[in-house]
């Protein structure tokens, strides 16, 4: 997994590359967790999932979701909504961030992978970077001590009418953060399973009892079909 | 009363004296008699009342955890997925019910066009199960604005502005908002419609379907009229008395069509995106236009007609007139023989490419407009779907048909 080379594929307007999020890997999930309480919730909330839940979900005991990753409230019962008023947001960002509750529905796992790995420098924006898959994010790149910092490499082509046209080839690393392209690719990856998470917690519940729903109606099928047979045996 | 009778005998007998139980039982069920030769097709009217049962109840129990309100709507609904128990279930059911209760009744549609299920004496039984039809589109309508978000806000905006084509539209368009854009208000009056107003009607509808079909009796694969040939107790020959017959029957194919079901409900709720809208997951805003606004996959082939004609009223008009052509079928068609088994190669083929430009359209109606094919294919496909209707007084009437056999086979 590469996610500069990922990342480039996708500035030259192909397919964003696939993320296959999954929920099954509950320590994946707890960092994710980790990265979203000290990384996002900062400016984002995710006012419709609660800590409870979480730490349910999560098998994170409630000592444990208090002292390290719960900052704005002490009750378990709490939603996660966002240290920022919306009006701040506004007003630092020209855009208040939006709520990342059912973000993971209306991107897909496959987008905010992307998103996350596609940052760059760029001097024209107010926060100094752009992003790959969302030109002109109003988002700084939060995720850049993990990062560091990339810079666009650029290739010109030829666009529509014959203008040429510059496109991103790739990013170049200009300075390290604290880790790795693998590392950052695995945060990244944890953080998109996390949302994937809160987006449909139901997920884990549905998976659960799905299979024994339908072992319930084969078996259904099985005895209603016998029973079919036989009343149809002497009609002819 | 007779004494030996048992106890819950001598309760029926009381009831008996009272109100009709036992012989609504008789006319209805017991000695309710189908033709024996019911296939595949014919699974489809019991699954579609399971699904208005189910509808109903699964909306019932949403409706005690929804708020209808602008402000409240979105988070209710995420309120039901998260903190409600087995909120995410019922809400599953309904949205994935709302699509297979389309699947069915096209296919029970389709199946009145292949037997010729609509030919005298069932004109009415088919007219009543078209005006279910438009109630259950209107139905489908009114509930998808509930979850307030940007489909349900943005689709219905496209939808009200499709009205206000028509003579008097700014009024129409006003009336059903109840205010001059898409607000709280036409939040309340659709959640009102969707809850009460329209399932009493579609209630009603569905029970006056049941009323004629039991009156004229169901029609079957061979088209025959079983009533025609009857034995020396006056029961139909080729027939089976309906309970218990086909209630095992049908509760086999409930059977089966449950676990279809619910394999979507447990492991593909949103289908990819078919059965609930990607976009659907961000909280309405009027002030945000999404870069695509396309209808749910129930609705395409219609869409797609309202898209194939380059004239606004006139897309509108050959949109209304794509639905309301089928209520003149009986009329149209003058064949001599109903079933497809004994139609001529015209009827069969004109059928055949009738079903593929319903389905292709449907499918054209989820595509971007952008590709340099997309035209010319949407408006033949069009014109394919309108030729099956204009064309069939013709066409059936010159058609080499087959002779029927004299019983059923």
């Amino acid at each position: 997994m590469l996610p500069g080379g990922a990342a480039a594929a996708a500035a030259d307007g192909g397919e964003t590359p696939r993320y296959h999020a999954q929920i099954s890997d509950l320590h994946s999930l707890q960092r994710g967790l980790r990265l979203f309480v000290n990384y996002c919730a900062g400016c984002h909330g995710a006012r419709y999932v609660r800590y409870q839940r979480i730490s349910e979900d999560l098998k994170l005991p409630a000592e444990v979701m208090q002292r390290n990753l719960m900052f704005g409230t002490d009750k378990l019962g709490a939603h996660m909504s966002s240290a920022m008023s919306a009006a701040d947001g506004k007003r630092f960002f020209q855009v208040a961030p939006p709520d990342l509750s059912v973000v993971a529905r209306s991107r897909g796992a496959s987008w905010l992978y992307a998103y996350l790995t596609g940052f760059y420098l760029d001097e024209t924006r107010p926060s100094g970077v752009n992003n790959l898959v969302f030109p002109d994010t109003a988002m700084p790149h939060a995720l850049w001590p993990l990062q560091g910092l990339r810079r666009p490499v650029y290739r010109t082509e030829e666009g529509p009418l014959g203008v040429p046209q510059q496109l991103v080839d790739h990013l170049e690393q200009v300075r390290a953060g604290s880790m790795n392209e693998e590392q950052y690719a695995r945060a990244a990856g944890d953080l998109v399973n996390f949302l994937y998470y809160i987006g449909e917690p139901a997920r884990m519940e549905r998976r659960f009892f799905g299979p024994w729903v339908m072992l319930y109606l084969l078996l259904l099928i099985l005895v209603t079909w016998l029973l079919k047979r036989d009343y149809w045996k002497d009609v002819h | 009363m007779d004494k030996r009778l048992s106890a819950p005998l001598r309760f029926l007998g009381w009831l008996d004296d009272r109100i009709p139980v036992s012989r609504f039982w008789h006319d209805h069920m017991a000695c309710y008699y189908a033709p024996k030769n019911f296939n595949f097709w014919y699974y489809f009217g019991s699954l579609a009342l399971f699904m208005l049962v189910l509808q109903i109840v699964t909306g019932i129990w949403l409706a005690m955890n929804y708020k209808p309100s602008a402000e409240f709507a979105f988070a209710s609904v995420e309120y039901i997925m998260r903190d409600v128990d087995w909120g995410w279930l019922l809400r599953y059911m309904h949205s994935t019910g709302a699509s297979f209760f389309f699947i069915v009744i096209y296919l029970h549609m389709f199946r009145a066009l292949l037997y010729g299920s609509y030919r005298e004496p069932r004109e009415l039984l088919w007219t009543i199960g078209m005006l279910s039809y438009l109630v259950l589109m209107a139905e489908a309508f009114f509930g998808y604005l509930l979850p307030w978000g940007q489909m349900s806000y943005w689709g219905a905006k496209v939808i009200i502005s499709v009205f206000s084509v028509l003579p008097w539209g700014d009024e129409l368009a006003t009336l059903m908002r109840g205010d001059y854009l898409i607000s709280d208000a036409t939040l309340n009056r659709f959640f009102a419609l969707h809850v009460i107003a329209l399932p009493l009607l579609l209630g009603i509808l569905v029970g006056a379907h049941l009323m004629a079909l039991h009156h004229v009796g169901s029609n079957n694969p061979d088209g025959l009229e079983i009533k025609r040939r009857k034995d020396a107790q006056g029961r139909p020959l080729d027939s089976v008395p309906f309970h218990p017959y086909y209630t095992v029957k049908d509760i086999f194919g409930l059977s089966v069509f449950l676990f279809i079901f619910f394999a979507i409900v447990f492991f593909a709720p949103d289908l990819g995106g078919y059965f609930l809208e990607h976009n659907n997951f961000v909280a309405a805003d009027p002030l945000k236009t999404p870069d695509t606004i396309a209808p749910v996959w129930y609705f395409t082939p219609f869409y797609s007609i309202l898209r194939a004609i380059p004239h606004k009223l006139g897309g509108v008009i050959a949109m209304g007139a794509a639905v309301m052509l089928f209520f003149l079928l009986p009329w149209l068609d003058r064949g001599r023989v109903r079933s497809i088994r004994y139609r001529g190669p015209i009827f069969r083929g004109a059928l055949a490419a009738f079903a593929f430009s319903f389905v292709a359209l449907g499918v054209l109606g989820t595509l971007h407009t952008d590709r340099p094919w997309y035209n010319y294919t949407l408006r033949t496909l069009t014109a394919v779907y309108f030729a099956f209707f204009l064309l069939m007084p013709i066409y059936s009437r010159y058609d080499r048909e087959l002779p029927e056999p004299e019983r059923l086979r």
